[in-house]
């Protein structure tokens, strides 16, 4: 009885496994397909003559006439550089709201919540005409900038977490021993929000690696400035699809996220339910 | 802001700086200690400026012109400065509210959301109890799959889903053409197009949603029965409870406030789906397929542009939305969140 019921278990947690990972399954099973078989009446689950002419024709740029690459250096650039900035300026804000008692505090950490909840699709249309009066339409700068700014209610939110987490005590102590306020925070406090400011960069990561909808409204007319996103649905749509070459750009794409992922699951697992359930 | 913070530091003075009143401090000492509580009073205001000058900047002021420009007259000529902006007053509200585009497209976003956020809970209750139950290995499989798919960027998922119900060479197609009658199969289905009208469209965004958005349900509800001690459940079953009662007798009540957040996020997070819908309905055009964001998003960015109705449609579903968020900021403050 006992053992069915393991049992029964068990096959319902393969089914859902199965079932959720199918569609990347068939995303990378795609990518190493050849023509042939992808436009087959009869698909096969895997590749009967694997290939690699799909991510040939995405890497050397025979697709769109420009290589992956560009568009790989140009996310890269884009993600790297708000996430290190968004990461410092949430933490200001972090130590702010944990570490003291002020007037505003409270409404602070409302209005974080709120604004966390307008829709990009909305506020897209008022940022593109001031974009546009700034000169920052077809600029990775422009990106980085909006990237900045919306990674930071969810991150200010998970790190203040990890900030109120250190024991003050460490901290007092330090001041008795005669440390400064910034000797404080370079040898007590920092070191010990280290893991929780990897967590919640790893979050400010993803979403600007992700982002679409600025990226697709602001870098319009100049391919060359393409990030991955706007890259993989750039070739879908127009004209014949080439699947085979549009699932090894998923591929491409989607890979950095999920080793990230991989490696990081436990943390990421906290903070996901630090950053959204409960404080 | 600033000049009430620092009347009130002159006006505590001495007490918390002489602890025992003895030694009575030459005056320029003890403006130096006060200038040094007023610096450290500002501190935590100083620490949040780069954070509010970017949220204020990109996030609260766009919302804020989006009001305004929802009662202008905004167009290609305003853009380019042939011609002047000039209000219209409600008109651009008046006109959206006689448009049947914009009852069709609220009509979508809003059954979108009524079935999604039920599927998406229950599938990831579903999965969240299981995984509790699961040995240790397999459950960390499960969820390890499980967040593959959450952790999956929406246009990534997009592009596939819409490969997978392709209607040359998907293998949905494939599969249902080869399902018996009497499940709904059939030859009918080789070569039937997903995204040519508004429902079946909708049926794979639906199914695309789900399975990024289950995992997290699933998370945050296991979390939560691990606090449950054990012995709850034990003492129901020995009662002689079923799953059924024990679940809505036992678990259910004690989860209540993380079911009421994650309906509250699910709500926000489907009305206001918009990546997705615009990849899977084919990036604009499909006019009879648009929710009420990529309406909003439509007017703004198709020749030529709309912004002022743009603008007002975007109002309108920011709006909506920051009423959904009224309720979830309310439950976690309850929850004590925002301790």
């Amino acid at each position: 009885m006992r053992r069915a019921r393991r049992a029964g278990l068990n096959a319902a947690a393969i089914a859902v496994a199965v079932v959720t990972l199918f569609p990347i399954f068939w995303m990378v099973s795609t990518a190493f397909k050849p023509a042939t078989e992808i436009y087959s009446l009869t698909p096969r689950p895997l590749p009967a003559h694997p290939t690699w002419t799909n991510f040939a024709n995405v890497l050397n740029g025979s697709v769109i006439g420009m290589p992956y690459w560009t568009f790989l250096r140009n996310s890269l650039f884009v993600t790297v550089a708000s996430v290190l900035v968004s990461s410092v300026i949430a933490l200001l804000a972090a130590i702010a709201v944990a570490r003291f008692r002020f007037r505003f505090r409270t409404t602070y950490l409302i209005m974080l919540l709120i604004v966390q909840m307008l829709p990009q699709q909305a506020l897209v249309i008022a940022l593109f005409l001031d974009f546009r009066r700034l000169n920052l339409l077809d600029s990775l700068i422009g990106l980085i900038l909006l990237y900045i700014t919306f990674a930071l209610p969810v991150t200010i939110w998970m790190l203040r977490n990890f900030v109120a987490a250190v024991p003050r005590e460490l901290e007092e102590a330090a001041a008795i021993d005669g440390a400064g306020p910034l000797q404080r925070f370079w040898k007590v406090l920092l070191p010990l929000v280290m893991p929780g400011l990897v967590t919640t960069s790893v979050f400010a990561f993803i979403f600007a690696w992700n982002e679409f909808v600025f990226a697709t409204t602001f870098l319009g007319t100049d391919q060359a400035k393409y990030t991955l996103p706007v890259y993989v649905t750039y070739f879908f749509g127009k004209g014949s699809v080439d699947w085979g070459a549009i699932m090894a750009a998923s591929v491409l794409f989607t890979l950095p996220v999920m080793i990230f992922f991989l490696i990081m699951q436990r943390r990421l697992r906290t903070g996901l339910l630090a950053g959204a359930v409960k404080g | 802001m600033l000049s009430s913070v620092k009347e009130a530091g002159t006006a505590s003075t001495s007490p918390a700086i002489r602890p025992n009143g003895r030694w009575p401090l030459p005056p320029s000492v003890r403006a130096l200690l006060r200038a040094g509580k007023t610096r450290r009073r500002l501190v935590p205001y100083l620490l949040l400026v780069p954070s509010a000058v970017a949220i204020g900047l990109m996030l609260i002021w766009p919302a804020i012109q989006l009001g305004e420009y929802s009662l202008q007259n905004y167009g290609l000529p305003q853009v380019t400065g042939a011609v002047p902006t000039s209000w219209v007053g409600l008109g651009n509200f008046r006109q959206v509210l006689s448009d049947p585009e914009f009852w069709s497209s609220l009509r979508i976003s809003v059954l979108f959301a009524l079935v999604v956020v039920p599927l998406t809970l229950v599938a990831g209750t579903l999965v969240g109890l299981l995984l509790n139950r699961l040995g240790r290995k397999m459950a960390a499989f499960v969820s390890t799959a499980a967040l593959l798919a959450w952790a999956m960027p929406a246009v990534s998922a997009s592009v596939i889903f819409v490969w997978l119900f392709d209607p040359d060479g998907g293998v949905a197609d494939y599969l249902l053409a080869r399902l018996p009658s009497w499940l709904g199969g059939g030859a009918h289905w080789s070569g039937f197009s997903w995204t040519n009208a508004p429902l079946p469209a909708y049926t794979v965004i639906t199914l695309l949603v789900v399975w990024q958005a289950f995992p997290f349900v699933a998370v945050a509800v296991l979390a939560g029965l691990k606090t449950i001690p054990a012995e709850l459940h034990e003492a129901a079953l020995v009662d002689g409870a079923g799953p059924w009662r024990v679940f809505w007798k036992v678990t259910y009540p004690l989860l209540k406030p993380i079911f009421l957040v994650l309906l509250l996020l699910s709500v926000i997070w489907d009305f206001g789906i918009f990546t997705q819908a615009y990849i899977v309905t084919g990036e604009l055009g499909n006019r009879d397929e648009y929710n009420l964001g990529i309406y909003a998003y439509d007017k703004a960015f198709t020749m030529p542009p709309a912004y002022g109705v743009a603008s007002a449609l975007a109002l309108v579903l920011t709006v909506m939305l920051l009423l959904i968020t009224a309720g979830y900021v309310r439950a976690s403050i309850r929850q004590g969140a925002i301790a």
